[in-house]
This record gives structure tokens, sequence and C-alpha cells, in this order.
């Protein structure tokens, strides 16, 4: 039977059918959906852990303890992650163990362009990419099988267009081979130093001896269209290479991304005059075809910057483009907004209004940054919000900490905000942490966390306490705002900020797209009050416009919020 | 048969996702060789939002480039404006009357173009257009103006509406087939 299905569904489907049965994930653009999909089968243990590292740490619990697992993220998650992929990648696998990474080239939702196959190389772990949903379930199902024969984990990696396209993929039955036993190995699973020497003397082997299958494996193909032009490549790059050249020349397409073969390369460029390495992102598979002497071209043409397509093949490669047709007139441009009814709004209005500088982090709410709010300086990574504002304020002292604060949101927090808020406790900033308390994990489309009260598969589950945590964490000053009342929010960090001693305010309301929040009806503009003065603009509703000099609000979007209703001095938005 | 691209586009939140869902399984149960690709993530939030679809005996990349499309769905006027440039020459366009105004527009930094549907028109561009937003409320809810345009765009592609019927059947939780089915059937007489 085939089925349409994305790529991160794909994966997922590899994963029941290969017998997995424990997998644990962090949520992040484009990687969430295979985790949300592999909970769907009874057969696989899935959760939602609170960071990537405690995910992958739980993967390999399990996979030493004899169960097939598994770990999804976002190129950045690997980078929170590192820290045990680098050690696992030594000491191996007892069931296997598949971690899958999706890159996000062109940043569709991410904070930079990172190419994930560096960590493949640096941490010497093989790494398979697929260049659609078919391949997402066939190279996941091989992965596991390579893990257990080469004793090693396997990342798959993915990027937005393969794990975000849907494509037919054949399904089959699920093979599982239960829970292999478990025996002590402190040599194998023990990294003192000792061990650890011995355990990278067989890394160095193991890597010998898979570019010596990746010679002969069905994962590295060629396609041979007899031309003098070859063009070596992988993942979503295949296809926009075969879209753009069809068999007009001959192609190498590399299933497996790390540890490259070499012979197989070497005789495929030694039967072309010409050789293209297209590839997005670094240029990994160029300077490893350099590497082997050969003479390749590359990123001279297509650059390091942004997602390739058929289009920028086709004019790299052959100098041809497309005609094209524009509108006569300009077209403004249509950012991403915070929704109608969003909580954030009142609580930016609010930062806006007082001036301060405002230490920012990763979700929805780091649409603050954007105008009419305008109100975040930095965001750097998952957490960073809140340990750089510590920082900040220890460089600029007291007068900084009075006009500062840091905004971070409930997944966030419990994901790499808790350490910092240690941090303020006992290297003591008077430093103010607003946490966004939206009740779930919302930019990449409402998943469970600790706080939220639920766990991945629906099921109720230990919901923690944030005011009791912070005072755990040793934050003394600890209050609740509803930022849909904006006048309460706005005295509340006023005081808080003005207290010599470091507080945490946590502004609490659901997010408002969460079925189980009930909505009030449209607000109406009274036209004979309103004068069409634009401050309820000022708060960037997508649902209140100007039209013909009158405030008017789209009744299809307005979920009754009433935060427009607080601006207005002339009582024109009613209910 | 050689690749065919549709393209819809609209603002996040619109509907897109479903209403590629529903084309997709069209293709697939027509027995081409399908590619969907969305976008997820933070550009769902309000932002110009787009969806590729792609079929044909084999399809290799799943993403549309300028003047590749030979349809573009839109699910709001200013965006079948903004996507234009990937329209092909001679390519249809289908789009919903509805206006939603972006941020710079509302905060008064730039301009909504007036008459887009006639200027488009006046430019030589296939514009069929639909109120899409009020025949989906007639049909029992503004959310299934989606399906409203569904219906619309099946009239350019030439497959039974029984295949679209079934593939809608297929996409929606049963409680709201009826709904989807009334919204698709105004559509397609609107087309």
């Amino acid at each position: 039977m085939k089925k349409l299905m994305l790529g991160n569904e794909a994966v997922a489907r590899g994963l029941y059918e290969s017998g997995c049965r424990v997998t644990s994930s962090y949520p992040g653009t484009p990687s969430t959906e295979i985790t949300e999909f592999a909970a769907k089968y009874d057969e696989i243990y899935a959760e939602w852990a609170p960071n990537e590292k405690v995910a992958m740490e739980a993967a390999i619990g399990a996979c030493i303890g004899g169960a097939r697992a598994f770990c999804a993220m976002k190129h950045v998650g690997l980078n929170v992650a590192a820290d045990p992929l680098y050690t696992v990648a030594y000491t191996g696998v007892n069931a296997g163990l598949v971690i899958a990474v999706a890159d996000d080239p062109g940043m569709h939702s991410s904070q930079n362009e990172q190419d994930s196959r560096h960590h493949a190389i640096a941490s010497k772990v093989l790494m398979l990419e697929p260049s659609d949903s078919s391949e997402c379930k066939e190279f996941t199902k091989k992965a596991y099988e390579l893990s257990e024969q080469f004793d090693t984990p396997v990342i798959i990696r993915l990027s937005t267009r393969v794990s975000h396209s849907q494509s037919a993929v054949e399904l089959c039955d699920r093979i599982d081979n239960g829970v292999k036993p478990y025996e002590k190995n402190a040599p194998k699973y023990v990294t003192l130093p000792a061990n650890a020497r011995a355990l990278h003397v067989k890394v160095e082997e193991r890597t010998r001896k898979l570019v010596e299958y990746g010679e002969t494996s069905e994962l590295n193909k060629i396609i041979d269209n007899g031309s003098k032009t070859g063009v070596i490549t992988s993942g979503i790059s295949f296809q926009y290479a075969m879209e753009a050249l069809g068999d007009t020349v001959n192609y190498l397409k590399l299933g497996i991304v790390n540890p490259m073969p070499e012979k197989l390369i070497r005789d495929f460029a030694s039967k072309c005059d010409k050789v293209y390495v297209i590839e997005e992102l670094d240029d990994i598979i160029e300077t490893h075809c350099k590497k082997l002497g050969l003479e390749v071209v590359g990123k001279e043409i297509f650059g390091f910057v942004g997602e390739l397509s058929q289009a920028i093949v086709s004019e790299k490669i052959l100098g041809k483009k497309n005609e094209v047709q524009t509108f006569s007139e300009s077209v403004p441009v249509r950012p991403p907004v915070m929704c109608a009814g969003c909580p954030h709004r009142g609580l930016f209005y609010c930062l806006k209004k007082l001036g301060v500088m405002v230490s920012g982090d990763i979700g929805c709410y780091t649409l603050g940054a954007t105008a009419p709010l305008s109100a975040m300086d930095t965001t750097i990574c998952m957490g960073a919000s809140i340990s750089g504002l510590h920082g900040f304020n220890k460089a600029r002292g007291a007068e900084a900490e009075k006009n500062s604060v840091a905004v971070i949101g409930d997944s966030t927090f419990l994901h790499s905000g808790v350490t910092g808020l240690i941090n303020i406790a006992y290297n003591a900033t008077n430093s103010t942490v607003i946490i966004l308390d939206n009740s779930i994990t919302g930019m990449t489309g409402h998943q469970q966390n600790p706080a939220s009260g639920m766990n991945l598969k629906g099921d109720p589950a230990l919901a923690i306490n944030l005011e009791e945590l912070c005072k755990a964490c040793g934050i003394k000053s600890v209050r609740v705002a509803d930022p849909y009342n904006m006048a309460e929010t706005e005295k509340i960090i006023r005081e808080e900020l003005a207290k010599e001693e470091p507080s945490v305010i946590i502004s609490r309301r659901p997010c408002a797209l969460l079925k189980y929040v009930k909505h009030k009806p449209s607000l109406k503009v009274d036209e004979a009050k309103c004068v069409g003065c634009k401050q309820c603009l000022k708060i960037g509703c997508p649902a209140i416009s100007i039209h013909n000099g009158k405030c008017v609000i789209d009744h299809t979007q307005c979920v009754g919020c009433g935060i427009c209703k607080e601006m207005c001095k002339f009582d024109a938005i009613t209910d | 048969m050689e690749t065919k691209s549709i393209m819809i586009v609209g603002v996040g939140g619109q509907g897109s996702l479903l209403a590629s869902r529903l084309i997709g399984n069209v293709l697939l149960s027509q027995g081409f060789d399908v590619k969907v690709s969305e976008v997820h993530g933070m550009s769902q939030r309000g932002g110009s939002v787009v969806t590729y679809v792609k079929y044909g005996d084999r399809v290799n990349s799943p993403v549309i480039e300028k003047g590749e499309a030979d349809i573009i769905i839109s699910f709001e006027q200013l965006e079948a404006a903004r996507w234009l440039p990937f329209l092909k020459k001679g390519g249809h366009l289908v789009t919903s009357t509805q206006q939603i105004d972006p941020m710079p527009v509302i905060t008064g930094a730039a301009v909504y173009p007036e008459n887009i549907i006639e200027k488009l028109k006046a430019q030589g561009v296939d514009v069929v257009a639909a109120d899409a937003l009020t025949l989906a409320e007639e049909a029992g809810n503004p959310k299934a103006s989606n399906v409203v345009l569904m219906g619309v765009v099946s009239t350019k592609m030439g497959f039974d509406e029984e295949v679209w019927i079934k593939a809608l059947e297929e996409c929606v939780p049963p409680k709201f087939i009826e709904l989807n089915k009334k919204a698709f059937a105004l559509g397609r007489n609107a087309g």
C-alpha cells in the first residue's frame, strides 16, 4: 500500500517498521512531527524531554538497555545534545540508536543556518541523508541495521524540504526483535580515560570499515547517463539537480554523507571531463573531493548561503532563466505576527512603554521584536535570555538592573532557562526575569512540556509548579501577572524592577490557539465614538486596521481578548 | 506526462495545509507521482505562506520556482499579487477576494494596493476571483473558505467531482464532512 507522507512521518514509519521501542525528543522546526507521528504507534514509547541533551541521553540509556531507540531534534538542538553524542560515538550501542537532525537552510524558522554534517564529522558518527519520503523510511530502517552491525549511533540528516514535503511511501510490516539482554560491560560503557583511549582506537577502526562499506553500499548510487559531465550530490540537492539537468549528466548520489567513500568518488570522477558538487550550505562533499586531489566545481558558483533550487542549478550550470511577470505595483511585505488574542501582546506593550532593555529568547514571543512592538534587544539561543541578562547587568551595574528584563517562554525556561536563573541567584544580580507561561510549547505547534500537565501520548502528567521551582532556585520574589490586564502587569513589572533583589514575574495566560481556550465573541467598533486616533493600532493586532479613518475589527480573527479595549481612550471598542 | 505545478498561497492560519493535502490525495488517487511541500513553524504565524503541489510521471524537486506554476490558488488578494512572478505565462490564477491587511499596512508604513484583481486582469493574467469567505459563511463556517477555493480550482483541473469528494472524506473529520461538501459545491458553482 502506498501513502502520501511527510518526510518526518516517513521517518516515524521507519521507526515503527524497524521495531524501535523508545523515542525521546525535544520539539524543533522542522523536526517536530517525527516524534508526534511516532507517538501514534502504540508499540513505540514516545516522550517530550525537557531538552535535546536529556532526550539523547534517554535514548542512549534505552539503547544500552537493549531497546532500539531514537531521538529527533533540529540542527541547533544537536548543539545542546552534542555532549552525549561525542561520547556515545565512543561507547557504541547495544540495540540500535538512531538520531534524526533536521537542518533549516534558508532559515524558515531558525536563528542560524548551521550545517549538521560538521557534527557527524567531528563526532565520527555515521550519517545518512535521504532525499524524499520513501528514502526517509528506508534509510531509517537501514540506519538501525548499520547501527548494530558497526556498533555506532547513526544520524539521519534531514532538511526542511525533505522533512516537510509529502511524497509516496510503500508501507511494510513491523519487525520487532524484542529487548536485547543487558550485560554490564564497563570497558565499553564507562568512559574513564583508560577505557576511552581503547575506545578511540576502535572508533578510528570503525571509520575505516565504514568507508569501505560505503564504496559498494546501495546507499551511494551512480546514475550513468553516458555523459562526460558528472554531478556529485546528496539529499534534497539531488532532486534539484535531477529536475534542472535531467539525464544530460551522470550522478553520484551519496546516501552516506559521513564517512564518505574514496574509491567510488575517484572512479566516478575519472570518467568525467567536468565534475560539479551540488550541496546546500557548507562545502563538505567538495572539501572531501579536493582532499582526494580531484578538481571539482562547487561553492565558487553556488555559494554557502540559503537554499538551493532547480532554478539556481539551472542558472549556474546551464545559464538558463525562466521568464517572469511581476505585479505592476509594489506589494507590501507580510512578516509573521503574534496571533490575535496572543497573551504575549499585552506584556510586550508594557515593556515597550517602560522602555527597558529586553533580553529575549526563542519562541513565538521572539515576534515581540517586530514592529510596532519592537520590544526585544537580543535573541541568541534557548535559555540565553536569562543568563545573558545576568552578564549584561554584571557589565553595566545597578542602573541596568533597574531598566532591563529577560523574557522566556515556559517550555524554553524548562529547556535551559532554569540553570541561568540559578546563576542569577547564586552569583547575585538584581535581575528581573519574566516567564511567559502560555501553558504549551507554541511556536513548534503546541507540544506538551513538563509544566503543561499532559504528556506526548495525551495522558495527564505531573505539572511542574513554576513558582515553586523559581523559589527553589533561590528567587524570593516570585509574582504572577495576567497579561490581558495591562495596567496590573505594568505595575508589577515596575515594582519588581525597583526591588534590590532578583525577581521572577510569571506572565500567565494560555495560548489563544489552544482548543480548550474559550474565545469571547469578536469586539465591535462604535463608529460614532471612534475618532481614528490609531492608539489601538500600537499593539500590533492583526485583527485591527483602519479604513476610511475609523478602526475596523476583523470578526474572523478577533477572539475578544480586550487588549485593544484597554488602549481606547474613547470607549469606542465594545463587546 | 510533464510535471504540473500548483501553488497555494495565503496568510498563515488560513488553512492551506488542508487544501494541499486534499489536492495531493486527489492526484495520488489518479495514479500520479506527487510531491507536496509545506511550510511549518514561524511563518505560519500570520505571515505570507506558500505550499507547493507537483504531479506527473516522476516528480523530482518538491519546490516551485519563479515562472513555473501552472495554477496559483490564493486565499487573499495581496498574496495573489505577491506570488504572481511564480505563475507560468498562460497559467491560471484562482483567488479569494478576501483582504487581510499585513502589519506594515496596519501600522501605516505601507499601503494596500487598490483593485488588485482588475489590475491583474489588465496585465493579461487569467484570473478567477471568488468571494470564498462569504460562500464559506453560507456553507456554515468562515474557516471552510479553503475548501470553497478547492471547489473553484477543481473546475480548472479536470478530474471528476466524485474523486474530489472521496479525497475530502479522507482529509476531513466525519463531523465536518457535510459542511465541507457544501463549501466545495458552492466553490465549484462559482468556478
